[in-house]
């Protein structure tokens, strides 16, 4: 091999000579402002966690009542539901998805564990069995027509939620279930509105189960590698499919496994009102409060950035919200206008986050 | 010698296009090979060929004197055929760590890694930092920051370790300098020859003629779908190159048949 037209052709660079020789080294960012944004940009829950620790202070300090364990227990138990139905919901925002059927895929499967029992005469663990792999079905139904067919996930979880809530009154034939032949047939649909009450405190066996699936989805997306894809997939798909991801796959099981969480909500429902009720506000508000959730707690609407820690924290925040506010005795109207400016305020600080690779 | 990857009578058809014509190709142990041709010539697709990112209608591949075919880039890679795209195929989000494993994740040992699936951070984290050392880009401090965080030439370079990392047979850069300023290409192009003194064969696509004719061993001149020629560049100007892929001039023994 001979080196000639190397030099001919490395000859336009010659004026290179003397200017810096490396290109990957790493400038350290001595900027206070940018410090942050880099911090935050490594550590996507400490914006609602700050949000969160200062509410509870403002909270504490306004309101007598706030720091008492029944209070702090109320909010937990209130907000449950939207906890759980938010771990669905978080799942899916990661993938750059959005699921408006969550609240419909709860309500539903709620409805189906019901019937299952009192209208078929199956046992009631097996009736809770069925109806969390019918809202697995549900969900793989969404993640089906968005990675096979390609549609986008807003128009056909808008089409599934209406689809579902629809299906659960025709098939309810808007009957509820009273509370009382559950508890007295089929007490293992109330199972997690049973409660605990160390020192008096009464804490809902839905706050645990609650907080047992935000943990193990915290694991699950942070140390595993389905958890990486999942990010990836919402990262940059193209760039994911072409380093190996199974994209398709993984969206897929996104959205199946995000439908068994809106099962669980369902269940946890049953417990929550003691009946079996097909009008369940949560059908219809289950999507938003979820979303709310997310989105207050950091989770980018983009896809690909955010920690379901960050979720917990702005599920928190509202309950706090909601709570602080009745307890200082305001128009509870102000719960809604707060969040909305919180909402506002964390997309905010999302796209400043984003910026951070400029 | 033997051609370390070999293909014969390659066509692929999109409709009424004929994007590879009947076209051969040879990567021989060791060398850079320049893939270059005007655009629309089909050399994308010949490459796609190569990496399983398409499949061709007629025709045959043999790595290693093994004939393959490759249906997904994931079996090519397999195989160990690496190819660093022109995006880089990067999640900007994730870390320097996290998408070098991207795909190929390592689990840990024991039940850990068996029932709960944890990954083996620490082993993966030091084979990024080492493979990233290996290649001279050891000022990439942390190995834990987030690709979108690095400039051009550092994605780049972090998308070259890992197919050198893992491309055990082949690696396939395509325009690896298109995104780049001179500095970062001149960079990248150290790189590349670092790879290359690691007895990996390299295939290189690019437009940029004073980079093909610095680093490449020889040149596949890409037209009309087919192999023109392979010439080596110290026995031709960039302007003979340039016409050859042109159909400005033809080399010597050549005549174009269409």
């Amino acid at each position: 091999m001979t080196n000639d037209a190397k030099s001919v052709s490395g000859a336009y660079e010659a004026g290179l000579k003397g200017a810096a020789e490396t290109v990957a080294e790493f400038h350290e960012e001595q900027n206070a402002l940018k410090k942050l944004q880099h911090w935050l940009h490594q550590t996507p829950s400490a914006v609602p966690m700050i949000v969160l620790v200062v509410s509870v202070i403002v909270f504490g300090l306004l309101a007598d009542n706030f720091f008492k364990a029944a209070t702090l227990s109320t909010i937990l138990q209130q907000i449950a539901i939207v906890g759980i139905l938010g771990c669905a919901q978080t799942i899916v925002i990661l993938t750059a998805g959005i699921d408006l059927s969550v609240g419909a895929i709860a309500v539903f499967s709620s409805v189906l564990m019901g019937q299952m029992t009192f209208r078929y005469g199956i046992p009631a663990p097996a009736a809770i069995a069925i109806g969390l792999a019918l809202g697995t079905a549900m969900g793989a139904l969404n993640g089906f027509l968005i990675a096979r067919l390609k549609l986008p996930p807003f128009i056909v979880t808008l089409g599934t939620w209406q689809i579902l809530l629809a299906s659960n009154f025709i098939y309810s034939a808007n009957e509820t279930i009273r509370s009382s032949d559950i508890a007295e047939k089929a007490p293992a649909l109330q199972f997690w509105g049973y409660s605990i009450e160390p020192g008096g405190v009464k804490v809902l066996y839905a706050v645990f189960l609650m907080i047992a699936l935000v943990a193990i989805m915290a694991y699950v997306l942070r140390h595993t590698a389905w958890g990486r894809h999942v990010y990836a997939t919402g990262d940059d798909p193209a760039a994911a499919e072409l380093a190996g991801v199974p994209t398709k796959k993984v969206l897929i099981q996104v959205y199946a496994l995000a439908g068994l969480f809106c099962a669980i909500a369902g269940w946890v429902m049953i417990g929550r009102f003691g009946s079996v009720s097909p009008t369940a506000s949560t059908g219809q508000l289950g999507n938003i409060q979820s979303i709310t959730a997310v989105v207050i707690g950091g989770i980018s609407l983009f896809g690909g950035r955010g920690s379901i820690v960050g979720m917990f924290f702005g599920a928190l925040i509202v309950g706090v919200f909601e709570m602080g506010l009745r307890l200082v005795g305001t128009d509870p109207q102000w719960t809604f206008f707060l969040i909305g400016v919180l909402i506002i305020f964390a997309v905010t600080v999302d796209q400043w986050i984003r910026k951070v690779a400029s | 010698m033997e051609p370390i990857l070999k293909a014969r009578g390659l066509t692929k058809r999109y409709g009424k296009v004929t994007a590879l014509n009947d076209c051969d190709f040879d990567l021989m142990p060791g060398e850079i090979l320049a893939v270059i041709g005007d655009n629309g010539a089909g050399k994308s697709t010949l490459i796609k060929a190569i990496s399983g990112a398409v499949v061709p209608d007629e025709g045959k591949i043999w790595l290693e004197g093994q004939e393959v075919s490759f249906r997904t880039p994931i079996e090519a890679r397999a195989a160990g055929i690496e190819t660093v795209y022109q995006t880089l195929a990067m999640s900007p989000a994730l870390s320097i760590a996290d998408n070098m494993f991207m795909g190929r994740e390592l689990r840990a040992p024991g039940i850990l890694g068996s029932l709960f699936r944890k990954l083996d951070r620490p082993k993966m984290e030091k084979f990024a930092r080492e493979k990233l050392n290996e290649l001279g880009l050891m000022t990439i401090q942390n190995i834990n920051q987030a690709v979108e965080t690095l400039s051009g030439g550092q994605r780049q370079g972090v998308a070259v370790a890992r197919a050198a990392a893992f491309g055990s047979k082949v690696v396939i850069l395509d325009e690896p300098t298109a995104a780049l300023g001179v500095k970062e290409s001149r960079r990248v192009l150290e790189l590349i020859r670092d790879v290359k003194n690691r007895g990996i064969p390299i295939i290189l696509i690019s437009h940029n003629m004073p980079h093909v004719f610095e680093i490449a061993d020889r040149i596949h001149i890409h037209r009309l779908g087919r192999r023109l020629c392979v010439i080596r560049p110290q026995d031709y100007s960039m302007s003979d190159a340039v016409a050859f892929m042109t159909g400005a001039k033809l080399p010597e023994g050549v005549t174009e048949t269409v």
